[in-house]
């Protein structure tokens, strides 16, 4: 009796304790970032640290051969890829420390949104917005349609868009004649032409969605509202719309056919197995050349992209977009003007854009870029008229949100498939576990 | 058997006793230079985390509100259900191969192949904590494993296949088991040796048989340092880091990144850059840790010196 007694005395005594103490939300009292920000002292010779991948090396490299004035530290890291959290990791820690940051670093759209706040009320936000005095905003309005987009927060833009990756329909055309099929232009035509591979080609594939990242090509590409920004604050999750569906089961069918591979194209041991077998790869503009020609070794004059495909009976087409890195300028740096030239130079100029690796944001460095015929040497026909095309195809409706859609994805969705669940099966694990995510980061969710 | 519940060792600890009451500065000046290195880098970090956890952001005073918040996330149960499970598989399984294979050692075996097995055993114990799970990788992969046999005889044909979520406990398990039994085995094997020959002797004149002789001579005469172990893996096991953060980034996220509390602390620190509720998180891991080894040492009267 006394025993529990005071058992009700301890959880009354420590429900009191938790009720009238301060409040633990970290997000409490949160205010909108500041328009501006406050520079460090400038000093036009100071030393400028950046970090890149490994992809982006050489483009800072030839930045550096052109203007041997400016000081440069380059720093090599995994540029975010992967939902990698290496760059907020450290960026956290030079927030607490108070030294340290990169003044120009290459990441991902997904670090934007966090480095455009302050990670605790001392800190100020990382990212410099590059509209307040630093880029023209000339020069701002080349960028690609809504390329920008994950660099926007509250009116301002706080990066640099390095290139886009809109999703194509990769084919191997050598293959697609000596098997007499006709190239698809809707959802519909694509299933049942994987029917049809699966009966008569059986092996053969016209797609995979093992990677951490299929879901970007299949399900952004099919509008399904998985992770909708209706405001900064609000996500809305619906994976029981009819376009999630539709894209659920059209692949359920496929993978039951055997023509779409539960693993995935980057998986281990694909490329030597399953590399010769890829008819058909719906997936961003890179596939081509780090799909087909590093990971596949497909020889030159085979591979070929078409356009992005549709439902039938809509009348727009939308794709989605697989990655595309930004550029970031501290708000710290004590030189932004080295830092600013740097960032343009690599987002901007020709110079950079016409060799670049993958397909540039900035339009005008667009053109320059499929005027190289480096860049289209390796595709049977001319890809110009589809990359351009699906690169203002990018449907806006999938937030850039602040927790990675891959999480979700990989860790959730990924396994139920390989275990025997079939995608429409799991549409509802997958939207709670991103509903979950949303809300443990600060938004209010909808599922409507 | 009362004759053996004297402890072999008691003599010695008496020594030990009543030199340390006889030394004057010596004793202080030798673990002077561990005492600052713990304030440094345990004691103080410890009293730190205490600090963030009854604090905000702002570092205004919460009470328990920190801790209530993480017990609400979505990611915490099932975090520590999965270390429940791990820990399960590995102390079942640590304390009942490393002490089985120390005692086979050292009553069954010739001495010369004793003593290559127990250097063999160490070995991958010698391997950074990294390597070794890099190594795991390797056997885990249909595709490039020299067990792919195996793994395809149970009808896992990919890495995907065989990172099945209901299969990472036990992955995790065999992969502390390897790296951590060796070094466990040669201490139980050091153990066996601490017990007298005469008592065996007396043992095997009376009738016992290896098995009645392990079970009722040498485990009960190893016990504290079978305790020991199991401390020392409890609290090891429950922090458990390394693994599943190298097997996320391994499988392309295939594994949760807060697949045990370690990286949930480790997320809301470093990615939601919340490091009040990281500190709260370590914190319950720190009050069960010391739970666990305040039962074992109570319990099984690890530290009680035997005087007569």
């Amino acid at each position: 009796m006394t025993s529990s007694l005071r058992r009700i005395m301890a959880v009354l005594a420590i429900g009191a304790l938790a009720t009238g103490c301060a409040s633990a939300d970290p997000g409490a009292g949160d205010e909108t970032p500041a328009a501006g920000f406050t520079a460090q002292p400038q000093d036009a010779n100071a030393k400028i640290t950046v970090w890149t991948d490994s992809t982006r090396l050489p483009s800072v490299q030839a930045f550096q051969k052109a203007d041997p004035n400016v000081q440069m530290d380059v720093v090599t890291y995994d540029g975010s890829a992967d939902g990698s959290t290496y760059l907020q990791t450290k960026v956290q820690l030079f927030d607490r420390t108070g030294s340290g940051w990169p003044d120009v670093v290459f990441a991902s759209p997904t670090d934007v949104t966090w480095a455009s706040q302050p990670t605790s009320p001392s800190a100020q936000a990382f990212a410099a917005p590059v509209d307040e005095g630093l880029v023209p905003a000339d020069t701002l309005k080349n960028f690609a349609d809504g390329s920008l987009a994950p660099c926007q927060f509250g009116g301002h833009t706080y990066c640099l868009r390095n290139d886009i990756a809109q999703v194509v329909l990769w084919y191997d055309k050598t293959l697609l004649d000596q098997f007499g099929y006709s190239v698809p232009t809707t959802w519909e035509e694509y299933q049942a032409l994987g029917e049809k591979v699966a009966r008569e080609h059986p092996g053969y594939l016209v797609g995979a969605i093992g990677d951490t990242n299929s879901h970007e090509s299949y399900f952004w590409s099919a509008q399904c509202p998985a992770q909708q920004l209706t405001d900064a604050k609000t996500l809305r999750s619906n994976l029981q719309d009819s376009h999630c569906t539709k894209m659920a089961s059209l692949l359920d069918d496929l993978i039951k056919a055997g023509s779409v591979s539960k693993q995935g194209f980057f998986g281990q041991g694909f490329a030597k197995d399953y590399g010769g077998k890829v008819l058909m790869a719906y997936g961003p503009s890179w596939y081509g050349q780090y799909l087909f020609n590093s990971a596949f070794k497909t020889p030159a004059g085979q591979i070929t992209a078409a356009a992005p495909l549709k439902w039938q009976g809509e009348s727009r087409t939308y794709t989605g977009n697989v990655g595309g890195g930004v550029w970031m300028i501290s708000s710290h740096s004590k030189n932004l003007k080295a830092a600013t030239a740097l960032a343009s130079w690599l987002t901007t100029s020709d110079d950079n854009l016409k060799g670049a690796p993958t397909y540039p944001a900035y339009s005008p460095g667009a053109k320059a870029w499929l005027a190289n015929p480096a860049n289209k040497d390796y595709f049977a026909t001319d890809v110009s008229g589809v990359f351009q095309q699906a690169a203002d195809e990018v449907w806006t409706g999938w937030g850039n949100t602040k927790f990675s859609d891959a999480t979700a994805w990989s860790s959730v969705v990924l396994p139920a498939v390989t275990a025997g669940r079939t995608l429409t099966e799991t549409l509802p694990a997958w939207q709670n576990e991103i509903t979950s995510e949303a809300k443990s980061v600060g938004y209010t969710v909808t599922t409507q | 058997m009362t004759a053996l519940d004297t402890p072999v060792v008691a003599p010695a600890r008496r020594a030990a006793v009543r030199r340390a009451g006889k030394t004057g500065i010596s004793g202080p000046l030798f673990v002077s230079g561990y005492v600052v290195l713990l304030v440094a880098f345990g004691v103080l970090p410890t009293l730190y985390a205490v600090y963030l956890a009854f604090t905000n952001v702002r570092g205004q005073f919460t009470g328990l509100n920190q801790f209530l918040r993480v017990f609400q996330d979505f990611r915490f149960w099932p975090a520590f259900g999965d270390i429940l499970v791990y820990l399960v598989f590995w102390l079942l399984l640590i304390v009942v191969l490393t002490v089985g294979v120390a005692i086979v050692l050292r009553s069954r075996m010739p001495a010369p192949l004793s003593a290559a097995l127990r250097f063999l055993y160490y070995i991958p114990g010698a391997l950074a904590g990294v390597a070794s799970v890099l190594v795991w990788l390797f056997m885990l992969d249909p595709s490039v494993s020299p067990a792919n046999w195996l793994l395809t005889s149970l009808g896992l044909d990919t890495f995907a296949e065989v990172l099945a979520p209901g299969h990472l406990s036990l992955i995790f398990a065999l992969i502390a088991f390897w790296t951590g039994a060796g070094g466990w085995i040669v201490v139980m094997y050091g153990a066996l040796n601490n017990i007298p020959q005469e008592v065996l002797e007396a043992a095997r004149m009376d009738g016992a048989g290896p098995w009645r002789l392990a079970l009722h001579v040498q485990i009960p005469m190893i016990r504290k340092w079978i305790v020991y172990m199991v401390i020392l893996a409890f609290a090891a096991g429950t922090q458990l880091f390394v693994e599943p953060q190298l097997l996320q980034t391994a499988s392309l996220g295939r594994v949760s990144p807060t697949w045990s509390p370690n990286q949930l602390a480790y997320v809301y620190a470093f990615q939601h850059g919340d490091f009040n509720g990281a500190a709260a998180i370590s914190l319950v891991l720190l009050v069960i840790g010391l739970a666990g080894a305040g039962l074992l040492v109570t319990r099984s009267g690890l530290f009680k010196v035997d005087e007569q």
